[in-house]
C-alpha cells in the first residue's frame, strides 16, 4: 500500500496529456507585461521608468516588505511604460511593459550549461540570495521562498519536504522538470537543506509519475540525506498539510504553519529556481508552463519568459481550439478562470488549461440531498454542506466554530456534489468574512 | 473571439448527480422487486405499480398546483419513495389504502418539509406507519409466498415468522415448539416467508447493497451498524437464554431488518452526515428494533426504530462532527 494523507480526497480523471512532451523553449515575445504583484504579499515597487534600457535579469521592481518579492526583467529592451493591465486576477493592476530588443543578459548571471554542485555560500547568504532573486513558491501559491526559510524564533525545522506531487489533473510542468532538470533540482534541494540546517529531505511524488520516481531515486543516491517517497495518486496531496501528513505522518494543527510539526515544504520548481539563483546567480525570469486541454492540438510544456502573453503559448500549441469555453490559469481544481488570452504569464503560472465548452459550465444547482459526499471527501475533515449554509445565512460565529478557516479551498466538495452546489464559492465568501472578524478582534 | 466563461474554481465536476444516485437506488432495488414478483406474483405487480405511479403523480400535482414549482419528478426520488413504500406493504392491500399511503408519504413526509433533501423522516416510512396505525388489519394480513401468485386481494394469507413467534409465545406454547413452525434459515434468506412485498428476500437486498456500495451511492456504515446492533443485542439475549430468545440470524433475516438497514435507514436526508454519527444512528436503530420486538407489542419494529432515530439525526449532526485534520496530534513517528 502506497502512502497518502489520512482524510478525504478525490481522484479526478488525470488527463496528463502533455506528460510525454519535452519542454520546448518558447520564442521571446516582442512585448512583455510584467505585473508588480505576482506573489502573495505586498506588490513590488517599480525601480525603472519609461524609456529605461533593461537587460535580462535586471531588477525592475523591488520588494516592499517582509512578505514581498523582487521582480527582474525577463527580457532585454526598453521600458515602454508602467501601466495598469488586465492580469490573471481579472482586475487591472500595475505592470511594467517592456519592448524586447535582442536577448542581452545581465553580466553577473552565469549562463554556462555546466552543473555546479559545490555549495559555497553560507546559510544566511543563501537565504539572502534567494530573496534577492525574487523566488516564490512555484507550485502556484507564490509565497516568497525566503520567508519560509526563516523559521520563527524557537521553531526548529527537522525535515524538508519537496513537493513533486503535481496532484492537479492535466498539469505536467513539475513532472517534466523532474525528468529534465532532476540533478540541478536536487542541488537546489541540498541548498535549501543547508539554508534550513536540516540533514533530511523527502521528495514526495505521486505514483502516476513512475518515470520521475525512478529517475529522481537514481539521482538522489548521489546526494546525502535526500529520499524519494512514492505516493498514492490522490487529490489534494499537493496541499502542504496533506503532503506532510502523507510523507511523515504528522498533522499540522488548525491555524498553524508546517514548522509546528518540524517541517518546511517547497515545490520541485522552487528547488530548481533556487539552484539557478544560488549557483548561477540567475533570478526568476522564466518558468515551465504546461499548455493543455482536451481539444488542444499540441498539448505541451514550454519554457516561457515571465510577462509573455498566454496567447503566444496558445499559438505555439496549435492555436485556440474552436470549442473553447474557458481558459484556466493553473489546474482545473484550484486554477483561476482567465478573462482574456492576453494576460501575462507570472511566476505562479504552472499551466494554462483550455476547457471545451461542453465541460466549461457548471451544472444546475439542486437542493442539498444530504448525501454526505462533501463530508467524506473533505481533506480537512470539515462539513462543507454546513459551512455553505452558515455562509449563506451569514452566521459567522458558528462558521468560525466549525473551522471554516481550516478550508484549503481544494474544491473537492464542489467537485463531488451531486447537486452541483457551489459549496466552495460560499465557503470562500465565509472565509473572507470570518477572517476579517478574527483580525479585527486581535487588533 | 469566443466569449470566455469565468467562474471560481473548481472548473471540473465529477459528473455525479441527484438523478444518478436516485436511479442507482432504483437499480439496486430491482433484485428485490424481482423476488417480490416471483413470490407474490400479481399482487406485487399491482401494489408496486400503484405506489410508484401514485407517489410520482402526487409529487407532480403538489408542485404544480400547490407549490407552483417546476416539476422535479424526473430526478427519480419520488419513484424511489414509491418503490420503498410498496416494499413495505402486504401485496394484498386494497388500492385505496395504497393511494392514501402515497399521499401521506409524498405530501406530508416529503413535500410539506420542502421536498428533495429536506425531509426529516424517511417519507416511505411515514406513509407506512400512517397506514399501519390507520389500517391495522389490512396492514398485517400477509399473503403466503408462492401460494397464490395469480391473485391480488384474495391471496391466501398467513403469518410472518416474527408474528408466528410472538403469538406462539403469547399463547404459552414452549419456545422450541413455536420455532418449529418458522421456515428454515435458507428459506428466510431466499425469501420463502410471509411478509411485506419487498422485505422478504434477504439475498436480493444484499445484492442491492453490494451494488450501492460499489457505485458509492452509500457507505457501509449505516447498514452494518443496524445489522450489527440487531445481531449483537439478540445474540446476547440468545446466549443468556436460548430457550426463550431466537437466534440473531433469525432476527436479522426477518421483519424487514435488511430492507430497513440497507434501503430505509440510509435515506440521505434523514440520516446523519458524519461517519461516527452514522454508526451511532445505526446502532440506535438496531437497539430500538430489538427492544420493540422483545418488549413491545409489535412483532417487528424497524420502521418505528428508524423514524425514532430520524428524530435524533439533527442532534447527532450537531454533536458528532467528522474527525478534523490536525485535531489530534499524531505521535511523532
Amino acid at each position: 500500500m502506497l502512502k497518502t494523507f489520512s482524510l478525504g480526497g478525490i481522484h479526478p480523471a488525470e488527463n496528463k496529456l502533455s506528460a510525454g512532451s519535452p519542454v520546448e523553449v518558447l520564442p521571446i515575445p516582442a512585448v512583455v507585461s510584467v505585473p508588480v504583484s505576482q506573489h502573495i504579499g505586498a506588490p513590488g515597487e517599480p525601480v525603472v521608468k519609461k524609456g529605461d534600457a533593461v537587460k535580462v535579469g535586471q531588477l525592475i521592481a523591488k520588494t516592499t516588505g517582509f512578505v514581498s518579492s523582487n521582480i527582474h526583467s525577463p527580457v532585454s529592451g526598453i521600458v515602454d511604460k508602467v501601466d495598469e493591465i488586465l492580469d490573471a486576477s481579472g482586475y487591472k493592476r500595475k505592470a511594467i511593459i517592456i519592448k524586447t530588443d535582442g536577448d542581452v543578459w545581465d553580466e553577473h548571471i552565469d549562463l554556462s550549461p555546466e552543473l555546479k554542485r559545490d555549495i559555497t555560500l553560507s546559510a544566511e547568504e543563501i537565504v539572502k540570495r534567494i530573496g534577492e532573486a525574487g523566488i516564490v513558491g512555484l507550485g502556484g501559491a507564490t509565497f516568497p521562498a525566503q520567508v519560509k526559510l526563516s523559521p520563527p524564533p524557537g521553531k526548529v525545522c527537522e525535515v524538508l519536504i519537496i513537493n513533486g506531487v503535481e496532484c492537479e489533473p492535466y498539469l505536467t510542468s513539475d513532472h517534466r522538470l523532474m525528468l529534465e532538470k532532476g540533478e540541478a533540482m536536487l542541488v537546489g534541494v541540498q541548498i535549501l537543506m543547508k539554508a534550513l540546517n536540516v540533514n533530511k529531505a523527502i521528495i514526495g511524488i505521486e505514483n502516476n509519475k513512475k518515470d520521475a520516481i525512478a529517475h529522481i531515486e537514481k539521482l538522489a543516491a548521489g546526494f546525502t540525506g535526500i529520499t524519494v517517497q512514492p505516493l498514492k495518486v490522490q487529490y489534494p496531496q499537493g496541499g502542504e498539510k496533506q503532503l506532510i501528513d502523507a510523507c511523515i505522518n504528522r498533522q499540522v494543527p488548525s491555524g498553524k504553519l508546517p514548522i509546528e510539526v518540524g517541517a518546511v515544504v517547497h515545490n520541485v520548481g522552487t528547488a530548481y529556481a533556487v539552484y539557478e539563483a544560488v549557483q548561477k546567480n540567475k533570478p526568476l525570469v522564466e518558468r515551465i508552463v504546461t499548455l493543455t486541454g482536451l481539444s488542444v492540438k499540441k498539448p505541451g510544456n514550454y519554457l516561457v519568459r515571465i510577462g509573455t502573453p498566454i496567447s503566444a503559448i496558445i499559438e505555439a500549441a496549435g492555436g485556440l481550439p474552436e470549442d473553447t469555453g474557458k481558459i484556466v490559469g493553473g489546474g482545473p481544481m484550484m486554477g483561476k478562470a482567465l478573462t482574456s488570452i492576453e494576460v501575462p504569464v507570472t511566476k505562479g503560472t504552472s499551466g494554462i488549461l483550455i476547457l471545451p465548452k461542453k465541460i466549461a459550465s457548471r451544472g444546475i444547482v439542486e437542493n442539498c440531498i444530504r448525501c454526505s459526499k462533501c463530508v467524506s471527501v473533505c481533506a480537512m475533515g470539515l462539513s462543507p454542506y454546513l459551512l455553505m449554509t452558515l455562509a449563506e445565512k451569514a452566521i459567522w460565529d458558528m462558521a468560525e466554530e466549525e473551522k471554516i478557516m481550516d478550508c484549503i479551498e481544494c474544491g473537492s466538495c464542489s467537485y463531488t456534489c451531486p447537486s452541483s452546489r457551489p459549496l466552495l464559492d460560499y465557503i470562500r465568501l465565509g472565509k473572507g468574512k470570518v477572517g476579517q472578524i478574527m483580525r479585527s478582534r486581535t487588533k | 473571439m469566443n466569449r470566455l466563461i469565468v467562474s471560481p474554481s473548481p472548473h471540473v465536476h465529477s459528473g455525479d448527480s441527484v438523478k444518478k444516485n436516485m436511479y442507482g437506488v432504483i437499480i439496486a432495488l430491482l433484485p428485490a422487486l424481482a423476488a417480490s414478483l416471483w413470490f407474490f406474483g400479481l399482487g406485487a405487480l399491482i401494489v408496486t405499480l400503484t405506489s410508484v405511479v401514485a407517489c410520482v403523480l402526487f409529487e407532480f400535482l403538489i408542485q404544480k398546483y400547490i407549490l407552483k414549482q417546476p416539476a422535479s419528478i424526473g430526478d427519480g426520488s419520488a419513484a424511489v419513495t414509491g418503490l420503498l413504500l410498496a416494499f413495505n406493504l402486504p401485496t394484498n392491500i386494497p388500492l385505496g389504502i395504497i393511494l392514501i399511503g402515497s399521499a401521506v408519504a409524498i405530501g406530508i413526509g416529503k413535500m410539506s418539509f420542502g421536498g428533495l433533501g429536506q425531509n426529516p423522516f424517511n417519507p416511505a416510512l411515514v406513509g407506512r406507519v400512517f397506514l399501519l396505525i390507520s389500517f391495522p388489519v389490512q396492514m398485517t394480513s400477509w399473503p403466503l409466498p408462492l401460494a397464490s401468485r395469480a391473485s391480488y386481494l384474495d391471496a391466501t394469507t398467513g403469518a410472518t415468522p416474527l408474528s408466528v413467534m410472538k403469538e406462539g409465545l403469547a399463547t404459552g406454547r414452549p419456545f422450541s415448539e413455536v420455532m418449529g413452525d418458522v421456515p428454515s434459515y435458507l428459506d428466510l434468506f431466499l425469501g420463502v416467508m410471509g411478509g411485506s412485498a419487498g422485505e422478504i428476500a434477504g439475498v436480493a437486498l444484499v445484492i442491492g447493497l453490494i451494488y450501492m456500495l460499489w457505485t458509492k451511492i452509500i457507505t457501509w456504515h449505516i447498514p452494518v451498524a443496524v445489522v450489527g446492533a440487531v445481531a449483537a443485542f439478540t445474540g446476547v439475549l440468545h446466549l443468556i437464554d436460548p430457550a426463550a430468545y431466537a437466534s440473531p440470524l433469525f432476527h436479522v433475516l426477518t421483519g424487514g431488518v435488511l430492507l430497513g438497514a440497507i434501503f430505509m435507514a440510509t435515506d440521505y436526508s434523514s440520516s446523519p452526515m458524519s461517519v461516527k454519527g452514522m454508526l451511532v444512528y445505526g446502532v440506535g436503530i438496531g437497539v430500538i428494533t430489538v427492544l420493540i420486538r422483545t418488549y413491545g407489542s409489535y412483532p417487528e419494529g424497524i420502521s418505528f426504530a428508524i423514524l425514532i432515530m430520524n428524530m435524533f439525526t439533527p442532534l447527532i449532526d450537531k454533536y458528532i462532527k467528522p474527525k478534523r485534520f490536525g485535531e489530534v496530534i499524531k505521535s511523532k513517528a
